[in-house]
């Protein structure tokens, strides 16, 4: 009887993982659709501030993926993997974003994805500055931080949305190896959102 | 594929599949087995040499992409902090096992290279990637202060 007992309350707790996971799944489709509207998309939008915010929120799902958040992260330690765990092993920004002396991110991420041990790897692996920092903040936070040249690392508009729109190592985001999540849509939608974003007068959402 | 590469300071011919990764090539192309297989997705530090005096995970990195980059193992690793890091090791008697040792004098090395008076948060960032599962982690700071000692003096 104790057995018997003991058996369903392993079944009803694994009912319960199972239900659990297929909640947090329903949940992750709906919120990293793997395409982004496109530009046309948004002209019903009559008043131009609200479709700036549009555009910038539809830009948002790639601002907020683990491919960009990863190393855009909130302490010195990038994230890694679609979950966004720490970084193993432990490591840092350091003064330049590529690390400390004797532990480089090209200590271990070379110039190419290398699939069979699943490392990705890029020439310029590095990691954003403390002050381009976006885990844990809202897209109006990003926003914020990003049309500000004081924080962005003295970008004007112009190398603003060229830096998303060509940038090879944001361009890594849409080609990450087997085992991660590519960005929603493609870089080319991605940057041509944030340049109708900027177009309309670079509205940020209020939150 | 035919290419010769430069390790240890002489260029040597080998013929190796374009993705054979460095450490395989090292180890049974030339014959350097001082450098290790631990894990072979760069979360160990066993395979580290130097590529352009840089210390990199050897497992992870396919030859196709060394290109004319020289490759130095821990038996063609030299120079004062090389020397100092050697004497530090044997006089804390640091490996056990000795399994990592390898990569761990690599890490040290290029660590002294660039900093010549390490703090214990230095040596720990740069050397935190090289696992020792004897957990000789006390041995090896202690020997890094005491090479570093040794290079000043």
């Amino acid at each position: 009887m104790m057995r018997a007992q003991a058996l369903l309350a392993a079944g009803a707790a694994a009912v319960t993982v199972l239900v659990a996971g297929a909640a947090a799944q329903t949940t992750r489709q709906q919120t990293t659709a793997k395409d982004l509207r496109p530009v046309s998309s948004f002209q019903s939008v009559a008043d131009q501030q609200a479709r700036s915010i549009a555009l910038f929120e539809e830009a948002g799902k790639v601002l907020h993926h683990p491919r960009c958040v990863n190393c855009h992260p909130a302490t010195e330690r990038p994230l890694q993997s679609d979950a966004m765990r720490p970084h193993q092993p432990l490591v840092v920004r350091g003064a330049d974003g590529h690390g400390v002396p004797g532990m480089t991110c090209n200590t271990c991420h070379h110039t190419a994805n290398f699939d069979a041990a699943r490392v990705p790897g890029h020439p310029q692996w590095h990691l954003a500055p403390a002050s381009m920092a976006w885990e844990g903040r809202t897209l109006g936070e990003i926003c914020a931080q990003i049309k500000d040249p004081n924080r962005n690392g003295g970008k004007d508009m112009a190398a603003l949305l060229h830096h998303m729109a060509e940038d090879s190592l944001v361009g890594w985001g849409w080609s990450p190896g087997p085992g991660r999540e590519p960005a929603p849509g493609t870089q080319a939608s991605f940057g041509a959102l944030l340049r109708a974003w900027a177009d309309a007068g670079a509205h940020c959402p209020p939150s | 594929m035919a290419l010769a590469i430069k390790v240890n300071g002489t260029i040597q011919s080998v013929d190796v599949d374009n993705d054979a990764p460095l450490l395989w090539v090292l180890r049974d192309a030339l014959g350097l087995a001082g450098t290790k297989f631990g894990c072979g997705v760069a979360q160990c530090g066993a395979c580290t040499v130097f590529v352009d005096g840089k210390p990199m995970r050897s497992c992870t990195l396919p030859i196709s992409a060394l290109g004319t980059r020289e490759v130095t193992t821990i038996e063609g690793v030299s120079g004062r902090e090389a020397e100092a890091v050697q004497q530090a090791w044997i006089a804390r008697d640091v490996p056990q096992c000795g399994y990592c040792q390898s990569g761990q004098v690599m890490s040290a090395v290029a660590l002294l290279k660039q900093v010549k008076k390490p703090s214990d948060r230095d040596i720990d960032l740069a050397m935190n990637g090289n696992v020792c599962r004897c957990a000789t982690y006390v041995r090896i700071r202690a020997a890094i202060h005491d090479a570093a000692r040794a290079l000043e003096g």
